[in-house]
């Protein structure tokens, strides 16, 4: 049996660290209030955006633009959307299994990387990092959205990369969290969204400027306001999936520390005992 | 929804916040293709919201509020502007407008090719829209 102050420090330690983990809890806990309310602030935008470029994809479905086709080249841009700290369970390794178990070869695959975690590791797996806009994960902001969209864009009309793919964390509500793999580019709409009552709507919309032209503004509106929704609700994502994993952490250190004080009491129990025995063998001797 | 004939739904969207959801009689604001002024039953469309002023009117009385980027569909009983930026003239920040016009103004005039002048015009319209706005506000 260890002794009782190995026993005492262990559970000294274990004590200190449970600490930290239930007060990095309860930081996650507000963050994550914060991050679910801009999460759920950003969806009528974009679920406005997806109605109305759905709708006019679908009427301009002979239209060949170039947002519409993948381009030449073979390579691939994937906005990997991590976080800039650890301790958050599996959240960052869940997305980072998503590229690398995507079909995309790591030969093709252009890294645009948001959080420093994804970063890191898929520059260690020998991917190629393309840009870095780790900073942005702090507190996202529209405009950064905005950055992040013209930089792939770009690269997409200039022909460097073919197709544009986004990998981050749904937030589905504060406990399931679902790691996604999404293509921006071309853009590829659900059809199961579609109200039959759409059609007869759609024959009496006017666009102005044309309808080519018009998508030409409005694409990229669109990939900005996925990319924002996706910066929003990854963030708060990590920050329900740290929650989680601090307060699994602080349950095993008050069990660990329950387990502990019993065999810290027993170690104690026995050497008093001990100590007894050694006292009234010592008086039977003199006596 | 009040069947009164004259009111339309208007929905002002931004990307952080629902700006706006009423009723109203008119809206102006500016696209693309220049200023346009929707009542009720206007025939359907989508247009490319360029920066200027946004003016709600509703029974005489008038709000505006500055719409930078965006775009807007209009349908016979309902107006839904997805703005990317959206502010009330208290909202604006008239140091910060008036720094970004003169540094949108240097970058016109500078001989950088690096700079991009499409953005630079842009951000240069965005503030005049602002300040205009603002210096409304405070007479």
């Amino acid at each position: 049996m260890a002794s009782m102050r190995d026993i005492k420090r262990r559970k000294e330690s274990i004590q200190s660290t449970g600490q930290i983990t239930k007060a990095m809890k309860l930081v996650s806990t507000v963050k994550l209030q914060k991050a679910k309310s801009r999460a759920e602030n950003s969806l009528p935008y974009f679920n406005y955006m997806y109605q109305t470029v759905s709708s006019m994809l679908k009427k301009s479905s002979t239209l060949s633009h170039p947002y519409l086709n993948a381009g030449s080249s073979p390579k691939k841009a994937i906005i990997v959307i991590t976080s800039n700290r650890g301790l958050a369970g599996g959240y960052n390794s869940n997305v980072i299994k998503l590229v690398t178990g995507s079909e995309i070869a790591k030969e093709d695959a252009v890294i645009y990387a948001v959080g420093r975690k994804g970063r890191d590791a898929l520059a260690r797996r020998g991917y190629t990092v393309a840009a870095d806009y780790s900073e942005v994960m702090n507190e996202p902001m529209f405009g950064d959205a905005v950055d992040i969209g013209r930089e792939v864009l770009k690269a997409f009309a200039s022909g460097e990369i073919g197709e544009i793919y986004i990998a981050y964390t749904v937030f589905k509500n504060t406990v399931v969290h679902i790691p996604t793999f999404l293509k921006l580019l071309p853009v590829e709409l659900g059809e199961q969204n579609q109200e039959d009552g759409a059609d007869a709507d759609l024959t009496l919309m006017n666009y102005e400027p044309a309808a080519e032209e018009a998508l030409n503004h409005i694409i990229p509106k669109y990939i900005n306001s996925l990319i924002y929704g996706a910066l929003v609700q990854a963030l708060a994502s990590e920050n329900g999936a740290r929650m989680q994993a601090m307060d699994a952490a602080t349950s095993n250190a008050d069990e660990m520390i329950s387990d502990l004080s019993l065999l810290y009491n027993r170690a104690r129990q026995s050497s008093i005992t001990q100590e007894l025995t050694e006292i009234i063998a010592g008086a039977n001797a003199i006596g | 929804m009040a069947e009164s004939g004259r009111y339309f739904k208007l929905q002002v969207i931004a990307p952080d916040r629902v700006f706006l959801e009423e009723e109203a009689d008119m809206v102006e604001l500016t696209t693309t293709e220049g200023e346009i002024g929707v009542l009720k039953d206007h025939i359907p469309l989508t247009a490319i919201v360029a920066p200027g002023i946004l003016r709600i009117k509703k029974d005489g009385q008038q709000k505006e509020a500055a719409l930078h980027e965006g775009f807007l569909e209009i349908l016979p009983d309902k107006v839904v502007i997805l703005a990317e930026s959206c502010e009330w003239p208290e909202e604006i920040d008239i140091n910060r407008a008036n720094e970004a016009k003169i540094r949108a103004e240097r970058r016109l005039k500078g001989a950088d090719a690096e700079i991009n002048e499409a953005r630079a015009e842009l951000a240069l319209r965005k503030s005049l829209v602002r300040l205009a706005l603002a210096e409304k506000q405070h007479k």
